[in-house]
């Protein structure tokens, strides 16, 4: 009896931007009809360190070793553009009426936007852990989703941030001497070493389309400064340039949204994705590394168990600790498998949807522009 | 009368009588032609209800020319668009257009009121040539080694003009050549309120870097971005249909060898009095306080100095425009080739492909954005420049005029004076000082009376030179707009073309 469950994420109503200040907040109302939901739906609402306490949980819990953990979602990041508003406040002498109201507009959709996109991001990390057959279950994630009050997880202080730090340190001279370690099983061998190169290259990609994209904003801002400036220069003209500059400043001012909305699509698709599947390789690399480290461990108590035999002391001991062992390995690596395979399916399906989208946009606003600019074409040469 | 009108600039008389006769207005009386003046539209000037008659009060001369001209032009219902002056040239003018040149000109003048300015179809009257000359600068050449190097530019005029011995013809020119030209004209015509085009900027980094051999992008890029300022200069000095006949223009574009310009460097004798002059002038310009009784002046001058901060402004957005395009192509081709990288790594036969198809079209867009930004440069960016510069130029003109204005009011403050001084003199008895005052004050009546013909000449070239301007100012950036719009629509269009050839790879995946 397939579990019907259909988990809906729905964010609260984004109130003004100031409110997101003192954290992340969103409402969710999960729909499920899982027997053990108290109810079939509800509502709560939640911080970003709520969503990293849950994650971390997942993390620490040895039982799911053998999983792919959903990557957390990524802080919610302001300041730029909080700092530009500021900035814009502080130009407010500088620029016309009307270039300042229609400045700060669009730095309000910005940040609206983004405040849009991190909701949309804890949406779907939310969603991979509904998706999972095994992580669904998890109590703590119920608590997560039912618990209508507040719950109490502080973010972590500097002792526990230290402790973090210096258990990444471990981690990563661990994991280079367990990457060291030669597997005999093709499958995990292949996936170690893609992983590893995926991982680097998706890191590579992320970053040098971020910079792409961010030229790209830049190139509408100027336009829209261009066009400000050529409203002006019309209708400051005596001449016939002054229905000429005005039609052509109204010709920028609609292509500049264009340029700015494939600049906010590519990010959205392409941008997204790239940072979406670094972080997916990231937890697959770790779970890779677990599976490692239990190999390793395997192998430490078979040398172990062999050295109690030929010392007939604590055999016992040593076995069962071998027994644990092999089974923790195995449970790990029989899981593992099955979840790297979804990882490819899920990453190969993402990445056509999204490569697709990208294109359709692509060509959707080429075409606005075009034929905005030859309207306007049309228009000035007819007139002259 | 007429030829004394102005300090003799040009060398030569024809020069004169040229000149006259491109200022003249169609005079109803001498021309032998019955068209309606009511018909022609009257020139810019008459907007200002002021201009034309302050004109009378002055051109109480029968004999002088501009008299009827003006009176004629006031007469006219004021109207926005240029007048094209396809009457005849007056009878003073030795070169008097043949009749059956004027007839059938009338009926194209609104054809080509947008295509040629007034002073091109003098040209026509004159020579029986239509405006048709084309120059390219070219074949940027290295000549020399080290510090002493320089870069030679093939300057190509292809002509049909008669004003030049062949139809086509090229010399070689280097860059101080051209600041040579301009210097010489500037102290030629600048004075009497012609708008002399400026040329383009001397740039000792720039320079420096090709001296010193460097063969790279960016010297490349400094050499083209020079030879496309050199040709643009020479095309609009030409333009001016008074430059165009000068006697150094014409030795510039036609002599094999010219003599090396050596005043314009930056570091010479000359260079150093122009910075102090400079400098001179600007304090003067402070002190001048004019009595404008033109209205006409004060409103052009407060037009030009907007249009001046709006074009600034303009300019700088579209240099930033073009630096962030550069960017973007910078920033797309790294993207293609990380994403080509990622494709390499894809172990899914089908994304894997479509991830290089991918960075296929991200390094074909690379070079959109590319030949982009130099559209954005070459046809937007540097058409603004031009026109800032040439601003400087045109609020230079206003200021030779203010400065004509102080020069007959200075003569006349000192005739006053020197009369004054005679009157006391008249009561005592030195009449070889007598005599002397008499003959300072003869001569300084004189002074004041070429004083006031010279403000009158100036005043009356600026006009004609700004509705010029004007009607170039409005060509030149329809013209170049339209242009750019258009590179704009060939960069979409590509785009289209690439990603509509990547959409089925990506449909593909499965």
């Amino acid at each position: 009896m397939m579990e019907k469950y259909n988990r809906r994420v729905k964010a609260a109503d984004v109130t003004t931007p100031q409110s997101s200040q003192y954290g992340f907040l969103t409402g969710l109302s999960p729909q499920s009809t899982l027997p053990n939901f108290k109810q079939n739906e509800f509502s709560v609402v939640r911080q970003h360190e709520e969503f990293i306490w849950l994650h971390d949980s997942f993390v620490e819990n040895e039982e799911y070793a053998g999983y792919i953990i959903p990557p957390a979602p990524p802080r919610p990041d302001f300041d730029a553009s909080r700092e530009k508003l500021q900035k814009l406040g502080e130009g407010e002498g500088s620029m016309t009426k009307e270039e300042f109201t229609k400045m700060k507009q669009e730095l309000e959709a910005e940040y609206l936007a983004i405040f849009k996109k991190t909701v949309a991001m804890h949406e779907v990390f939310l969603c991979r852990v509904a998706a999972h057959p095994v992580l669904r279950k998890d109590l703590n994630f119920h608590v997560f989703l039912e618990y209508n009050q507040d719950l109490s997880v502080r973010g972590k202080n500097k002792k526990e941030k230290l402790e973090d730090f210096f258990k990444n340190v471990v981690k990563s001279a661990d994991g280079v001497l367990v990457a060291g370690v030669k597997d005999v099983d093709d499958f995990f061998e292949h996936e170690k070493t893609f992983l590893l190169e995926y991982h680097n290259r998706v890191k590579d990609a992320s970053a040098k389309s971020d910079r792409m994209i961010r030229s790209h904003k830049n190139a509408a801002d100027d336009i829209n400064r261009i066009a400000s400036s050529l409203y002006t220069l019309g209708t400051q003209d005596s001449t016939d340039l002054c229905k000429f500059f005005l039609k052509v400043s109204e010709l920028f001012e609609k292509t500049r949204k264009i340029e700015a909305r494939v600049a906010a699509d590519e990010d959205l698709k392409l941008a997204d994705l790239l940072k979406y599947y670094l972080r997916e390789s990231q937890a697959a690399k770790d779970l890779l590394y677990r599976r490692s480290r239990a190999l390793v461990d395997y192998e430490n108590a078979n040398k172990a168990l062999d050295k109690a035999r030929a010392k007939n002391r604590d055999v016992l001991q040593a076995e069962t600790s071998q027994q644990l062992c092999c089974h923790k390995f195995e449970k790990i690596s029989e899981s593992a498998k099955q979840e790297l395979i979804d990882f490819k399916t899920r990453r190969v399906a993402a990445f056509r949807k999204n490569l697709v989208e990208l294109a359709e946009l692509e060509l959707k606003h080429a075409k606005g522009n075009l034929q905005l600019l030859q309207s306007c074409l049309g228009v000035l040469k007819g007139n002259t | 009368m007429a030829d004394t009108v102005r300090d003799p600039p040009p060398d030569g008389t024809d020069f004169h009588e040229l000149e006259d006769g491109e200022e003249l207005f169609p005079e109803p009386a001498a021309a032998p032609e019955e068209s309606q003046p009511a018909s022609l539209p009257a020139e810019d000037i008459s907007t200002n209800s002021n201009g034309p008659k302050q004109d009378l009060l002055f051109d109480d001369d029968p004999e002088d020319l501009f008299a009827e001209a003006t009176e004629e032009v006031s007469l006219d219902s004021p109207e926005r668009d240029v007048l094209l002056s396809d009457g005849p040239s007056p009878a003073i003018t030795p070169i008097t257009p043949p009749t059956s040149v004027i007839t059938p000109r009338i009926g194209h003048a609104h054809d080509d009121m947008f295509t040629h300015s007034s002073f091109d179809e003098i040209e026509e009257e004159e020579g029986g040539d239509s405006f048709d000359i084309h120059i390219s600068v070219s074949d940027p050449e290295k000549v020399g080694d080290g510090m002493n190097a320089y870069m030679a530019y093939k300057v190509t005029t292809k002509t049909s003009m008669s004003l030049f011995k062949q139809k086509d013809f090229s010399v070689k020119r280097r860059f101080s050549d051209f600041l040579g030209l301009h210097s010489k004209l500037a102290s030629k015509y600048l004075h009497i309120g012609y708008i002399v085009p400026p040329a383009p900027e001397k740039s000792i980094v720039g320079m420096t870097k090709v001296k010193v051999g460097k063969e790279d992008q960016s010297s490349n890029e400094f050499v083209e971005k020079r030879r496309s300022a050199l040709e643009r200069y020479l095309m609009r000095t030409v333009k001016h249909p008074i430059l165009l006949k000068d006697p150094d223009v014409l030795q510039f574009l036609e002599s094999s060898e010219l003599p090396r310009a050596v005043s314009t460097q930056a570091l010479s004798s000359a260079g150093l009095l122009r910075m102090v002059n400079k400098a001179a002038d600007a304090v003067n310009k402070m002190t001048i306080k004019m009595n404008e009784s033109d209205a006409w002046f004060e409103e052009k001058q407060q037009h030009f100095e907007n249009l001046d901060v709006q074009l600034r402004k303009l300019h700088a957005s579209v240099e930033s425009l073009v630096c962030h395009r550069k960017e973007l192509s910078v920033n797309t081709a790294q993207f293609a080739k990380s994403a080509a990288m990622l494709g390499n790594s894809e172990d899914h036969t089908a994304l894997s492909r479509a991830l290089s198809q991918l960075a296929e079209v991200e390094e074909k867009i690379d070079q959109l954005h590319q030949d982009q930004a130099n559209g954005d440069f070459y046809l937007f960016s540097e058409l603004l420049g031009d026109y800032v510069r040439l601003l400087t130029a045109v609020k230079g003109v206003f200021e030779h005029r203010m400065k004509t204005w102080q020069k007959w009011q200075d003569s006349q403050m000192l005739l006053q004076k020197k009369r004054e001084a005679e009157a006391k003199l008249q009561f005592t008895n030195k009449p070889d000082k007598l005599q002397q005052a008499k003959d300072e004050i003869k001569e300084l009546e004189g002074k004041v009376q070429q004083g006031e013909r010279d403000f009158e000449q100036i005043s009356k070239t600026i006009r004609k030179e700004v509705s010029r301007f004007e009607k170039e100012r409005v060509k030149d950036f329809k013209t170049i707009i339209v242009k750019y719009l258009e590179s704009l629509v060939l960069t979409q269009q590509q785009l289209i073309k690439y990603w509509e050839a990547f959409l089925p790879e990506a449909k593909a995946i499965s």
